[in-house]
């Protein structure tokens, strides 16, 4: 799925390209526009005038311990108006001097966007929990509720950084996920081992890869269609057999033993920190060992070499001798299984049951966490996290009640990815050879 | 699997022009099918041009007629019911009791699986199309009318969708274009009181020009900033569902002294009337479908527009040296797209519903991306495919009533119909279609056409 904001489109030119081919520097050099200093000084003005200006003197209280923990800290407090002024000057601050590198003609620096993002969220967070009817929320539990919301995305674009790596775009994420929750419910139920549950979803998993690695290898059907169609395909199947197999007998079929939490002594007691990286379930855990594997596969070994080179350019890999569709094939399909053991969260660790679309759209989430993240893993993880911050946060706030609403908080993992894909993160530019079918001669 | 057929390629390659010609030729196809976004352009799907250009020879009539790519069509279908009443026979009682002794009496077992699938698919076609136990004429009718009522807003979504897959876009935004639509005309639709006729005219005016800005937004940002369509649609989709949630809890949309999120009724001026009387919901959006197919049909092969767009989908680069703006194609047909998928919500607010809730889309929007994809992307394939969907919706509640065998069948036999239409080669090889080897000495050839065949 390239999203090349370069426009290599006809007609306009880049705004502040001023006429200049913008076709010839993107041969020549990264385009470098105006788009993200504009938009950051946009973001950042909306900041100051309601993170700032228009917030409430009142003061947010952000808990950081929570009971069980190692140490206890005190609860965080911050005054709503100043705290929204100073972090939306901050932001400004950011701004301007993106503005002032577009005028030397540099590259707005990764970091910039990313402390942008965190302060924008905090500044958001004040002024959301300062506006509420009871201005305190506990942000350990925030912050750790959010990990875990993430998990199931986390593994679904970490299918996908697999996927579109080596040039087969992967839409079946969401099939690949609910496949994978109704496989771990029925084997881990049948088998009464949650463990045996979880190599069945990656196996289901990997199946639904398959057929899209073989309908989209050996067939050239297009990739975007085979992905549409296996979720319809993967949603009356698990519909089908979950009406006539597993509502007949749920205690048999329909009651899947839990993979529980793993505490780490000692270390899961560290505030904040603690419960999001030391007390966590096996899924959780293999969350963290998929990232780091999969970044250091891609980006430091043999195999990720040749991964990439399919994805960006499989002619040459082809003339190198990488058998193309082979390594297409094979990532594709381990792609599936690490979403399966994403899905296999929702019916081991989440819920203890199985019910009809159980996986909730989060599989389109996921492949917006892996455009938002720039078909990295790590960028992907952050993705995932910042969208499980938000649907998280969205429950949280209808709780306690603020000037929000729900719906609009539930939108904004949205509304920030068509931003994301429209130009706010830089230049998001995925694999070049991404969607086409490779026919070798 | 995927290694099997390049070598095959390389080593029939030296010394044999015709062969370079016919592997050019299909290389072509796949540049031509992936930049048109799928293979449903007629010049793109190779399944008959292939075989027909087959190096053997002229072949039988049969035989071209059986593979050819109405044929494999058929098949496709056909293939899609078995799985499906595999997977029905499957789950059945009688069909695990009778395997339990499968070895002494097969027989037993075979009946069993053919009644279990049949018992639905019968159910399946009473509910959708002619019912023999009807009292009247009318009654025995009137799953068709429920069939072509269903299949009303397919068929205006699904041509929304066949539209911008024809100017190479992936239109996968039916679903948000359908919500929009809804949320306007309803809005018009008990908003606002007008006179009989002129209520209804904008209400559907509203609608079309909701689901087109919705649409045309996509195609804004997509010429501007080179977004992906897919992931753009994929969340205009959420935000416009989010959208329509919380505006059904505001009082200017939320039914006075209702705490569920519903609109008030629709006027009585504002609904499509019921075209063969009260005894069936067929409304007037029926017959306007037909309209918008015979207009898109006619805007893709008779406008200049059209032309554009199809050349926009076939080449955008090649498109763009012969001086159409594709920028400009892009943003039309986007917001051409998402006007008539806005119909289709139309259709859901004024014929159906006559409120608005947050489920005002149902799963058309999705829908309608397979009845595109079965029609080939084509405007009457679209009509038919619309129709044949719209048939399994409907008597998939029949069949559901009557056997219970769960609606979620349909999906998948309409998944499988889509995935097995999309790779001929697959179903001709299902049914031992493929162009057989006429004399040894070719036989290296026809085996390299069947393969080409697959590649395209």
């Amino acid at each position: 799925m390239s999203t090349t904001v370069s426009s290599s489109r006809p007609g306009k030119p880049q705004p502040g390209a001023n006429g200049t081919d913008t076709r010839a520097a993107a041969v020549s050099a990264k385009p470098v526009t105006w788009k993200t200093p504009l938009l950051l000084t946009a973001f950042g003005l909306v900041a100051l005038v309601f993170f700032g200006l228009l917030a409430p003197s009142r003061t947010a209280s952000f808990g950081i311990s929570t009971g069980s923990d190692f140490f206890q800290l005190p609860a965080l407090e911050v005054n709503a108006f100043a705290g929204g002024l100073v972090l939306s000057i901050l932001l400004l601050g950011l701004a301007a001097y993106a503005v002032f590198l577009r005028t030397r003609d540099r590259q707005v620096p990764g970091w910039l966007t990313v402390a942008f993002i965190v302060l924008f969220t905090a500044a958001f967070l004040i002024w959301v929990v300062g506006g509420a009817r009871t201005p305190s929320i506990s942000l350990a539990g925030l912050i750790a509720g959010s990990v875990t919301l993430a998990v199931p995305l986390v593994f679904g674009s970490l299918s996908g950084v697999l996927c579109e790596r080596v040039g087969v775009v992967n839409i079946a994420i969401e099939g690949q996920l609910l496949g994978g929750a109704f496989t771990a419910a029925i084997v881990a139920s049948v088998t009464q081992n949650p463990l045996i549950g979880l190599l069945a979803a990656a196996v289901a998993g990997a199946v639904v890869s398959m057929v899209l690695a073989l309908f989209s290898i050996k067939y050239l059907v297009n990739q975007i269609i085979v992905g549409v169609v296996l979720n319809v395909l993967v949603s009356g199947v698990t519909g089908f057999l979950f009406s006539t197999v597993m509502q007949e007998d749920s205690d048999r079929f329909n009651s899947p033993p839990g993979l529980d939490a793993i505490e780490i002594p000692v270390l899961s007691s560290i505030p904040i920190i603690g419960p999001i990286l030391f007390r966590q379930s096996l899924v959780g855990y293999l969350m963290y060992i998929a990232v780091l594997v999969v970044w250091v596969g891609l980006f430091k070994t043999r195999w990720g070499l040749r991964v990439r080179a399919v994805g960006e350019h499989p002619q040459a890999a082809d003339t190198l001798g990488i058998n193309v569709n082979a390594t297409r094939f094979w990532n594709v399909t381990l792609g599936g299984a690490v979403a399966g053991i994403g899905g296999s969260f929702f019916t081991l660790v989440a819920i203890d049951s199985f019910t009809k679309e159980i996986s909730g759209g989060r599989g389109f989430i996921a492949l917006a966490a892996l455009i938002f993240g720039r078909w990295n893993p790590f960028g992907a993880f952050f993705a995932a996290l910042l969208f499980g911050f938000a649907d998280n946060l969205q429950s949280i706030v209808t709780i306690i009640g603020t000037p929000v609403p729900s719906q609009f908080m539930a939108m904004l993992p949205y509304l920030v990815t068509v931003l994301a894909v429209a130009g706010l993160v830089g230049k998001s530019r995925g694999p070049a050879a991404s969607g086409i079918p490779y026919v070798k001669g | 699997m995927p290694e099997k057929h390049p070598p095959k390629h390389a080593a029939n390659r030296p010394g044999n022009t015709q062969e370079a010609t016919s592997a050019d030729e299909s290389t072509a196809a796949v540049v031509s099918v992936d930049t048109a976004g799928g293979a449903m352009e007629p010049s793109a799907v190779p399944a008959t041009a292939q075989s027909g250009q087959l190096p053997g020879g002229p072949d039988t009539l049969l035989r071209r007629i059986f593979t050819g790519s109405g044929m494999v069509s058929v098949l496709a279908v056909l293939l899609a019911l078995i799985i499906g009443g595999l997977l029905i026979a499957s789950t059945d009682e009688r069909v695990a009791t009778t395997g339990g002794y499968f070895l002494a009496r097969p027989t037993d077992f075979l009946t069993a699986v053919w009644d279990a699938a049949t018992r639905s698919y019968i159910a399946l076609f009473q509910g959708s199309v002619f019912n023999p136990r009807g009292n009247s004429v009318a009654a025995q009718f009137a799953p068709f009318m429920e069939t072509l009522t269903i299949a009303t807003p397919l068929i205006t979504a699904g041509l929304g969708v066949a539209l911008a897959f024809r100017a190479g876009l992936f239109n996968i935004g039916a679903q948000g274009q359908i919500i929009v639509a809804g949320i306007l005309a309803a809005w018009v639709g008990f908003a606002l009181h007008l006179p009989l006729g002129l209520h209804l005219l904008l209400v559907l005016v509203a609608g079309i020009i909701g689901g087109a800005f919705w649409g045309g937004l996509v195609g804004l940002l997509k010429a501007r900033t080179g977004a992906h369509e897919v992931i753009l649609t994929i969340m205009f989709n959420y935000i416009a569902l989010y959208f329509l949630r919380y505006l059904l809890n505001t009082p200017a949309f939320q039914r006075p002294g209702e705490s569920n999120p519903i609109s008030p009724v629709l006027d009585p001026t504002a609904v499509y009337p019921q075209i063969f009387g009260t005894q069936y919901r067929l409304h007037l959006g029926f017959l306007l479908a037909i309209a918008a197919t015979v207009l898109v049909w006619w805007l893709l092969n008779r406008s200049t527009v059209g032309f554009e767009f199809r050349a926009v989908g076939a080449n955008p680069k090649a498109a763009q040296t012969a001086g159409i703006n594709v920028s400009r194609s892009t943003i039309l047909v986007m917001a051409l797209a998402g006007g008539l998928a806005g119909m289709s919500g139309v259709a859901q607010v004024a014929g159906t519903e006559k409120v608005l809730t947050d489920g005002v889309a149902a799963t058309y929007g999705f829908d309608a991306i397979t009845v595109a994809l079965l029609g080939r992307s084509t405007p009457w394939g679209t009509f038919a495919a619309g129709l044949l969907f719209g048939a399994f919706r409907a008597g998939a509640v029949q069949m559901q009533i009557q056997t219970g065998t769960p609606i979620d069948i349909v999906l998948v036999v309409q998944s499988l119909i889509v995935l097995f239409i999309a790779a001929p080669p697959l179903v001709r090889a299902i049914f031992g279609l493929n162009p057989r080897r006429r004399k040894p000495a070719r036989a290296a050839k026809s085996r390299e056409a069947a393969t080409t065949g697959g590649a395209a």
